[in-house]
């Protein structure tokens, strides 16, 4: 348990350091090519201040661009609230704040970056379709990513790295479609620093999505799935809740690709995630729900 | 020569092993002191709840002075109660004269169609179920630290700095008791 929680503490250095190089190596490159010290001076700067924003903002953004709303400590709501404060006495944590999407695919996500400042989101889906059982297995696997601390590593991916994914795609598709239409002498030379650049990215891209993986590896979900089914002492709730979410065929439709890993199943449907190509494929974070429930289903003995 | 330097270096060991393990210990214990927090917090809140309820109770069931005798008592003896396993005792006997509480109340069906009452009843269902999740986050904590300072060579430290074994709290006591066979 406390190593987890310090190996996360670790990754979570090493990936805002990997990001500050990035980004300021990104820079160099540019200010060399185009012999302007400004350029490095600018990236520098956007780097540190994107770092800052992300550790200290990226629940509250994670939480915007999922159209999360602050749910009220009254009905119809009271016993999503006990079944939060109960879960998290038993983990010994504060009470994280929670959140509602008004979304009826069932889903849920735990975000923030310490236990003391940590969010819970529900949607509306997840509070119709599961019973008390299901819903305080699904909030026990999320109060297990709080304690952890993998909610802080978690949601500086979806800033960090969703930046650097939405650059490669950016730079790509601008030098794909840029060499197509022009070929002219002048804009050549922007046109090659631009392809070197697309390349280096295009390389990184996949690296960036290893290191993903690397951190959001299944590991992480088992082990969620775990502790928390030793938080309610009944794994059953769990596993029949991930079957219900799993058996869900609705799309989650707030959730996008640099979210997508929060989630405590992944919330791109098996039929829709194949159409979506390359980048979805990439980002497949989480282990496949069958085996998930195996697992729990082992436990119960 | 050589042998002063082994000497300095072991005792260096020793040193910076017993910190260690001192502070592991401070660590463990002042975590296990805020769980135990975590349980006073909802034990006040159920006190608290308790005359409200003897009160809204009196107003229908007047000639129940007994049982309510019994739960103030068994209240009073609750909130003077020391130490976790101690509190844990009178806190089951106070469950006890509460379930006789409310199965009194069964027989007087408009006290229980007040909303007063169901929202009183609600509250403490909500606030045992608190104090059994607190409880099982204490209890993990006290069996972590206990096990730390009973283990070879980390009792020797616990005993020199004078660290103490916590209770359990609120084992139920067939759970504590071994069983007794009679023939």
């Amino acid at each position: 348990m406390y190593k987890n929680i310090d190996s996360n503490k670790r990754r979570t250095v090493l990936l805002i350091f990997v990001f500050l190089i990035f980004v300021i190596g990104l820079g160099y490159l540019l200010s060399w090519y185009f012999d302007n010290q400004f350029i490095l001076v600018l990236a520098v700067l956007i780097a540190t201040i994107q770092a800052l924003v992300s550790y200290y903002y990226s629940d509250s953004i994670t939480l915007a661009i999922s159209g999360a709303k602050e749910v009220p400590h009254q009905e119809p709501f009271l016993n999503l609230h006990r079944a939060v404060e109960n879960l998290a006495l038993t983990a010994g944590l504060p009470k994280p704040k929670i959140f509602l999407i008004q979304d009826s695919a069932p889903n849920a996500f735990a975000t923030g970056r310490d236990p003391q400042h940590a969010s819970l989101a529900v949607t509306t889906g997840l509070l119709e379709k599961l019973n008390k059982t299901e819903l305080e297995g699904v909030v026990a696997h999320e109060m297990s990513h709080i304690g952890n601390y993998d909610i802080r590593l978690m949601t500086l991916i979806v800033v960090l790295v969703g930046v650097v994914a939405l650059l490669s795609d950016f730079f790509l598709r601008w030098t794909w479609f840029g060499s197509r239409r022009r070929s002219d002498g002048e804009s050549g030379q922007i046109q090659l620093i631009l392809f070197i650049v697309a390349i280096v990215l295009a390389i990184l891209a996949p690296l960036v999505a290893t290191v993903i993986q690397l951190a959001i590896s299944r590991k992480r979900e088992f082990l969620a799935d775990a502790s928390g089914a030793l938080l309610t002492r009944y794994p059953e709730g769990l596993a029949s809740a991930l079957e219900k979410i799993a058996q869900d065929r609705e799309p989650l439709e707030v959730a996008n690709k640099a979210t997508a890993h929060l989630y405590i199943e992944s919330p791109f449907k098996k039929s829709t995630a194949q159409g979506k190509g390359w980048l979805v494929g990439l980002f497949t974070t989480h282990p496949p729900v069958e085996e998930r429930i195996r697992r729990l289903k082992a436990m119960i003995k | 020569m050589i042998v002063l330097w082994i000497t300095l270096g072991i005792v260096g060991i020793l040193i910076i092993w017993f910190i260690a393990v001192f502070n592991g210990i401070v660590t463990l214990k002042n975590r296990t002191k805020e769980a135990w927090s975590d349980i006073d917090v909802q034990l006040k809140r159920r006190h608290d709840l308790i005359p409200n309820l003897i009160e809204t109770v009196k107003g229908y069931a007047t000639h129940e002075k007994e049982v309510f005798q019994k739960v103030t008592e068994a209240r009073s003896q609750a909130m003077q109660a020391k130490g976790a396993e101690e509190t844990g005792k009178a806190e089951n006997i106070l469950t006890d004269t509460l379930k006789s509480l409310f199965a009194v109340s069964e027989n007087y069906p408009q006290l229980r169609a007040t909303e007063n009452f169901q929202k009183l009843q609600d509250e403490l269902t909500d606030t045992e179920n608190k104090i059994e999740a607190s409880r099982r986050f204490y209890n993990g904590n006290v069996r972590d630290f206990n096990t730390m300072i009973q283990v070879f060579p980390n009792s020797m430290v616990a005993g020199m700095t004078g660290s103490k074994e916590f209770e359990l709290f609120g084992m139920d006591e067939a759970e504590k008791e071994t069983p007794q066979v009679k023939f």
